[in-house]
């Protein structure tokens, strides 16, 4: 009974979220009203979750006197004046959560992703080799498309931008055109499976 | 291959170079004319056709480490959008971008002096952004009973008769997350409203299929769609400016894969011979 209950929940809400998209019905709309709010207090439990997680995995951590400790003690402080100063504060201009928000991550998530450039240029000049035919045609591609999206390309190479619209929207369109098709239909199989009970991973 | 002598030029040369080439145009005049691609200004035809009051849904997700690529965007679109005295919502399913998003769009509201409630909204946040995106082709209030600022959207007068997109002329989703996928397939595919998306640049070729397929407009592609926009909107800004680092560093990067394939080829034949 633990297994097959799950198993029949799955079943009929699944066939029944299926079923309901091709019928214009209020019924069948109000059924689907329902379920999204149902969605949307399950993922609030599952943030709580991941919250809960999250702090005991850092403070497991602590205890255990792993190597970079001090990292789980900013974390946790980062977590805790947060959650405080949204809490004791509020969250508008000149909360301290706003000051957080503005000196702290938004300084450091754009430099985290501003350091990119360098490691980009440093792989690309270490690890972007000719080492064979589908090798080249990768970098040939590279590097047309690369001069193609920016203007001083254009006025390098005449006609490159044409060239590198062309990549984007044939070779480029149909290889992404038949992982997607190739991925929604893998999709469909694994959501069958996993409705018909051929395939359980949220039992395990 | 790094401890070939061909490869000495160290990794810090590398980084110095790439520092050189984005800090040195900043200090340079930015390129007169940009190339305007079709989708961008399919994009900007479709917002520039439409009546003043018409509502634009602008649901802006990235935060502040897609700022640099992202904001030019949005504040392109929200000037034409001001300028046409077109009303605005904007929502944020990035939790980390919402205060950003926020400031931005108080920026512009302020420089063109429009009024919060009866020009624009805020929506704000809520978790699991295809949910929502399915929660709003119902009504605006199943996720959203309050606007960011805990307003209950029936006491703002723009929210009035505006239930779900049926009541928006157009979607265009602001996203540098896989959120644009869930706006097609939640969203236009289920609500079949008109989508169009700007996204990273390296976001930017995941979309051309439903770009051709019809399932987008338009599509703004990172610093060079927001460059191209901001030529359209007539007011070239960041992204502009941007265009020269961009080419100066592309054409570093293209420049130290020529030399690196060069030295491995050289270096290839040596070992043969």
């Amino acid at each position: 009974m633990q297994r097959e209950l799950p198993r029949l929940i799955t079943l009929v809400t699944g066939m029944f979220m299926a079923i309901q998209y091709f019928i214009p019905h209020k019924h069948s709309e109000q059924f689907y009203q329902t379920s999204l709010d149902w969605l949307i207090i399950v993922g609030i439990f599952s943030i709580v979750l991941g919250i809960a997680s999250l702090v005991n995995l850092h403070v497991n951590k602590i205890q255990r006197r792993d190597a970079g400790t001090k990292y789980s003690y900013i974390l946790l402080a980062g977590l805790l004046y947060m959650i405080l100063s949204a809490i004791l504060t509020g969250t508008d201009q000149q909360s301290f959560f706003m000051k957080g928000y503005i000196a702290v991550l938004n300084p450091i998530t754009s430099t985290m992703f501003a350091l990119l450039a360098f490691y980009i240029a440093s792989a690309a000049f270490r690890a972007f080799r000719a080492r064979s035919l589908i090798a080249t045609i990768l970098l040939v591609s590279a590097v047309v498309v690369m001069l193609g999206r920016v203007p001083a390309g254009e006025d390098l190479i005449p006609g490159i931008a044409k060239v590198s619209d062309w990549l984007l929207n044939v070779p480029n369109m149909a290889a992404k055109r038949a992982i997607s098709i190739g991925l929604g239909l893998g999709g469909s199989a694994t959501a069958l499976k996993v409705v018909l009970g051929i395939e359980a991973p949220h039992l395990r | 291959m790094a401890g070939t002598r061909g490869f000495q030029l160290e990794r810090h040369l590398v980084f110095l170079l790439i520092f050189l080439a984005v800090l040195v145009p900043l200090f340079l005049p930015a390129p007169k004319t940009v190339r305007v691609t079709p989708e961008v200004k399919s994009v900007y035809d479709r917002i520039e056709g439409l009546q003043a009051g018409e509502i634009v849904m602008l649901p802006c997700e990235y935060d502040p480490s897609m700022a640099a690529e992202m904001s030019p965007m949005t504040m392109a679109v929200l000037r034409q959008c001001f300028r046409k005295d077109l009303r605005v919502l904007v929502t944020c399913l990035v939790s980390n971008g919402v205060s950003l998003v926020e400031s931005e769009l108080r920026q512009m509201a302020e420089e063109w002096g429009r009024k919060y409630g009866e020009d624009y909204v805020y929506l704000g946040y809520k978790p699991y952004p295809g949910i929502v995106i399915m929660a709003m082709g119902e009504d605006f209030r199943v996720p959203f009973p309050t606007d960011y600022y805990n307003t209950p959207l029936d006491e703002i007068p723009m929210m009035k008769g505006v239930k779900n997109y049926q009541n928006v002329a157009l979607v265009l989703t602001i996203n540098s997350t896989s959120g644009i996928d869930y706006w097609i397939i939640y969203g236009t595919g289920r609500y079949k409203f008109p989508l169009a998306c700007a996204s990273t640049a390296v976001m930017a070729p995941n979309y051309y299929n439903y770009l051709q397929s019809g399932q987008l407009f338009g599509l703004i592609g990172g610093l060079r769609g927001a460059a191209e926009y901001e030529q359209l909107v007539g007011h070239p800004g960041k992204a502009v400016k941007g265009m020269l680092v961009q080419s100066v560093s592309h054409i570093l990067i293209v420049a130290l894969i020529l030399l690196g394939n060069v030295i491995f080829i050289v270096e290839r034949r040596r070992r043969r011979s």
